[in-house]
């Protein structure tokens, strides 16, 4: 009955958004008590709709719409660019590796995928259907514009 | 084509259909563009990556006080251009929605209670708290009863800050990095090879070497761009070898012509197999070894640095102890001739086939060979030995401090070299490699100081696992943690930091941005400022230190640890810090506060307000009245310049993407102890080891030691622990960016799928980790980026909810004083 009640508390706690007069704080470790341990969360399933998300930035590497699961990706072969190689993308329409892909480093264009390049996932990751445990408050550019421009028009 | 029938042709139709069950509205017309420059323009700043010691450089591009976008420096050495992906995602790392923004203190009605809540209070009322317990400790029990833990993400001026105010203010040299869980076996090991810290070589070893063997180095996941560089190599030019080393397959196997998963503790034999190889095959650089090394015998059975009273170090006949006696040639040969081929596959259990392939890498004069390795060697009750066995192969072979030759130690933090070794964070060190326990160097200190005769002590400080140790013992009773989460991160949580940190006579401080696991743990919570919100320092693992500026402000609130430290010193007058001796000799001192005599002391408030760059914000300099940043580099590069460390200006930092030490003449060095590039190397000699009085450097004759813990009938596993790449460290970051933490959100338990088949589970099963020591509740993992062999699993360590530190072991290198995280057992049983 005790563990319940600790439960409860640090539930009620969590849902008081801010830190006031609280045992738990920990927000990756919402509920159970360090000296003890809940039960394991279900493992995900990764997301495969193939439903491209709106990057962050234009700079950020998209994620991975799809399972990947058993994708060889080595120093013989790498599964990957049977689809996202510039040659596979008209026949499988997905999106092609970036340009950026074909530099070296000193920023010179190879006829191929540069092997700095070669291991995708040091990048691009798949998405699970887990909850995210905190949300974050990144605000997109596009946003920001508006509120500058809105601050501007105040002006 | 084959291989694309796993996906159909997207038709528009199926776009709109999914779109819409995704809830988003599909665009009917094309979108405004906003193109007023003045509107899209962005502002590009550089910063070097929160993230690992690789030290990649960031561009961060900021509009309107928030930091926008972020992708990798073209100009950038390091990474040219390219990122890992929590690299590409640094972007959202200060903008998870429970950053700390008022101290936390636990109360009870009203009052300070170590059973209370935590209640928000304003940050006069957390000093004065903290002040108060301090100065009582101080009076009762002196400097030793009291401590501070950091880390290699502290910037350079907030780790000498911190040190200066613990030794020099406090007099206490309880104050130890978490580096100490990553990096102390590589410091050691290179004192004890080559009488200074860090890396002979540089990452352009990348482009110049033959082959890449990796002794406990995941770098795949771990050191992410480092392994575009040898991808890079290993891909453009075939002749290229990579061989790799492990306890277990994992991403780096992928790149490997010569795997080899190796059982625990069998590297020791490993090297000195091919140590033994390179000799009976006549490939010694007989020429170099007799020119530039010493050749010296290890005293041995040297304990497990765990509690005395623990019968391993009751059995141990020299527990501890580094010391070693000089030896011949001919001796060390013989050392090492049991050591033979046939020996070392049936001890490690790799095929003798891959080992002879690997030998034969060092044993070839044409192949240059860079070695790289962190956490599997460094994390290992014989860490420093390893460090040393290495370094034999390259001395041998005279395959170092040359483009490519070289064995390259990496690091895990950010400024694991640049603060926590260069600065000497340390219990026993001082800045640029200098000692507490050496009375010249303590000398030095107070000169450059400007302290008085005495005042920083003698007594060689607690250790990490110590400082746990002694906080449960009621020994360090004023505890302050800052920029690091290590009750996730310490092990034995469950014997040692947890008790540690609620033993009702301790009272513990966590200046941190987040509310991790440690803060909980806490009785005051510091909400603190982060990465590009001060203006900061790192130094990477190939000697580069790097600069970036204040590019958004802090949340309201939340404050840099150089300024809670700084702030904190003007609660202290010297009288209450120092004994009556030093002032009563020294009556100059006296009446004034620890902020006076450490930090307003003519050299740290040196440089006006007026230096700084008019573009960008400084919260710090702003607050104490001088570029406070400036002055307290300055003045540290004083240790250095002149002694093999120099650092450049303040100034030029600022201007390029970092330069590598020792810098001499504005001249970065890239291979030290190179006569032809190291400008400290003696007019006209082609090699020389200047940390070592005759300038060799020293081989290493050591054996084969167990571990401390092997599994048997009750614990019939190998826990080994690790990172992950999509997280960093304790995930107190990453977990907050949504795409990183979907990516992959909890830790699981890697296991040999015949294991988990003989255990009655299978891929998803909840099941319990069990060691004598504590347990934690996860799920089975068959597949995916790491295949254990069988006896053996992984558990990475970044989750919060599962808490894989409840059951390793405390053991440590004796010498290092650094835990093995790799090597413990266990017993799997279903839930």
């Amino acid at each position: 009955m005790k563990r319940i009640a600790i439960s409860l508390f640090a539930v009620a706690s969590l849902l008081a958004a801010a830190a006031f007069a609280q045992e738990n704080v920990s927000t990756l470790r919402p509920i159970t008590p360090l000296a003890e341990n809940g039960p394991a969360a279900p493992m995900p399933k990764v997301v495969n709709t193939d439903i491209r998300q709106v990057r962050n930035y234009p700079e950020q590497p998209p994620l991975i719409p799809h399972k990947i699961d058993n994708y060889q990706v080595d120093k013989n072969s790498n599964k990957c660019l049977t689809c996202h190689s510039r040659a596979a993308i008209g026949e499988s329409q997905a999106p092609m590796v970036s340009i950026t892909h074909f530099m070296n480093r000193d920023n010179q264009f190879l006829a191929s995928v540069t092997p700095r390049r070669y291991f995708c996932n040091q990048c691009h990751v798949v998405q699970t259907d887990a909850k995210p445990l905190v949300e974050n408050d990144f605000v997109d550019v596009d946003t920001v514009l508006e509120y500058v421009k809105s601050k501007e028009e105040a002006n | 084509m084959s291989g694309i029938n796993r996906r159909d042709v997207i038709k528009a139709q199926a776009v709109a259909a999914a779109a819409a069950a995704a809830g988003m509205s599909v665009p009917a017309q094309a979108q405004n563009l906003i193109t007023e420059a003045d509107l899209t323009d962005l502002k590009w700043s550089k910063a070097p990556c929160r993230f690992c010691g690789t030290g990649c450089s960031i561009m961060v591009a900021t509009k309107a006080g928030r930091v926008v976008a972020t992708h990798g420096d073209a100009e950038a050495e390091v990474n040219r251009g390219l990122n890992c992906v929590k690299g590409y995602f640094l972007s959202k790392i200060m903008y998870g929605q429970d950053r700390l923004t008022t101290p936390l203190l636990r109360k009870k009605d009203g009052k300070y209670d170590k059973d209370g809540d935590f209640t928000p209070v304003s940050w006069d009322e957390a000093l004065d708290i903290m002040a108060e317990k301090w100065k009582a400790t101080l009076k009762d029990k002196g400097p030793k009863a009291i401590g501070m833990f950091g880390s290699g993400q502290w910037t350079v001026w907030e780790g000498y800050a911190a040190s200066k105010l613990m030794k020099a203010g406090f007099r206490s040299n309880n104050i130890d990095p978490n580096a100490r869980h990553c990096m102390a076996s590589a410091v050691v090991g290179f004192i004890r090879a080559f009488g200074i810290d860090e890396p002979m070589g540089c990452y352009d070893d990348f482009e110049n070497a033959d082959a890449f063997v990796l002794w406990g180095a995941n770098m795949s996941e771990m050191h992410p761009i480092l392994w575009t560089r040898v991808t890079d190599r290993r891909l453009s030019h075939p002749h290229v070898k990579v061989a790799v080393l492990s306890t277990f397959e994992h991403r780096s196997f992928d790149l490997a012509d010569i795997p080899a998963v190796f059982t625990p503790q069998s590297d020791l034999i490993i090297a000195n197999y091919i140590a033994n190889h390179i000799i009976q095959s006549g490939a010694v650089n007989e020429d170099f070894v007799k020119k530039h090394v010493n050749l010296r015998k290890g005293v041995q059975d040297i304990g497990y640095g765990l509690r005395p009273d623990h019968p391993l170090e009751q059995a141990a006949a020299n527990s501890g102890d580094g010391g070693s006696e000089p030896m011949t040639f001919e001796e060390f040969a013989e050392f090492v001739k049991p050591y033979t081929l046939e020996f070392a596959s049936v001890e490690s259990g790799v095929p003798a086939e891959q080992l002879e392939k690997i030998a034969q890498l060092y044993a070839d004069p044409d192949t240059k060979v860079m070695t790289l390795w962190t956490m599997g060697v460094n994390q290992h009750t014989r860490g420093v030995w390893m460090n040393n066995l290495i370094y034999n192969l390259h001395l041998l072979t005279g395959k170092i401090a040359q483009p490519g030759n070289s064995p390259f130690s990496l690091t895990g933090q950010p400024s694991a070299c640049g603060t926590a070794r260069e600065v000497g964070t340390f219990a026993h060190r001082l800045p640029a490699d200098l000692l507490v326990a050496n009375p010249e160097h303590r000398a030095f200190a107070e000169k450059i100081w400007k302290l008085p005769e005495g005042t920083v002590p003698e007594w060689i400080g607690a250790h990490a696992v110590l400082q746990n140790r002694k906080l449960k013992d009621g020994e360090i009773n004023c505890y302050w943690v800052q920029v690091n989460n290590n009750m996730q991160a310490a092990p034995n949580m469950m014997e040692e930091g947890l008790p540690g940190y609620r033993n009702p006579e301790n009272f513990i401080v966590v200046s941190d941005a987040y509310p991790t696991v440690t803060a909980e743990a806490a009785d005051l919570i510091l909400p603190t400022a982060m990465w590009v919100e001060k203006e900061g320092a790192y130094g990477n693992a190939e000697r580069r230190t790097q600069f970036w500026h204040q590019l958004v402000d802090a949340p309201e609130g939340a404050k840099s640890d150089l300024w809670q430290l700084v702030e904190f010193s003007k609660r202290f007058t010297t009288e209450e810090a120092w004994p009556a001796e030093i002032l009563d000799a020294n009556p100059e001192y006296k009446g004034k506060t620890l902020y006076d005599v450490l930090f307003a002391n003519g050299q740290v408030d040196a440089f006006p307000n007026s230096e700084l760059d008019q573009n960008y914000a400084n919260d710090e300099a702003e607050d104490f009245g001088f570029y406070i940043q400036k002055g307290l580099f300055e003045e540290y590069a004083e240790f250095g310049r002149g002694h093999g460390h120099d650092l450049a200006d303040f100034d030029t930092y600022h201007k390029v993407r970092g330069l590598r030490w020792p810098v001499v003449d504005g001249i970065e060095t890239r291979w030290r102890y190179n006569g032809e590039y190291d400008p400290y190397v003696t007019d006209g000699a082609e090699f020389e080891f200047y940390g070592k009085p005759d300038g060799k450097a020293i081989a290493f004759a050591l054996p084969y030691e167990p571990p401390a813990e092997s599994p048997d009938g009750e614990y019939p596993f190998w826990l080994t622990t690790g990172r992950v790449l999509e997280h960093w460290h304790s995930g107190s970051m990453t977990q907050r960016v949504p795409e990183l933490y979907r990516a992959v959100p909890d830790a699981l338990c890697y296991i040999h799928p015949d294991d988990a088949e003989a255990l009655g589970v299978r891929r998803g099963s909840e099941i319990k980790v069990v060691s004598r020591r504590g347990e934690i509740i996860t799920r089975v993992e068959t597949r995916g980026r790491n295949k254990p062999p069988r006896g053996l699993i992984f558990v990475p360590w970044f989750d919060a909810r599962q808490l894989i530190n409840k059951v390793t072991l405390d053991a440590t290198d004796p010498l290092s004083k650094q835990t093995d995280f790799k090597n413990c057992a266990v017993r799997i049983e279903a839930v």
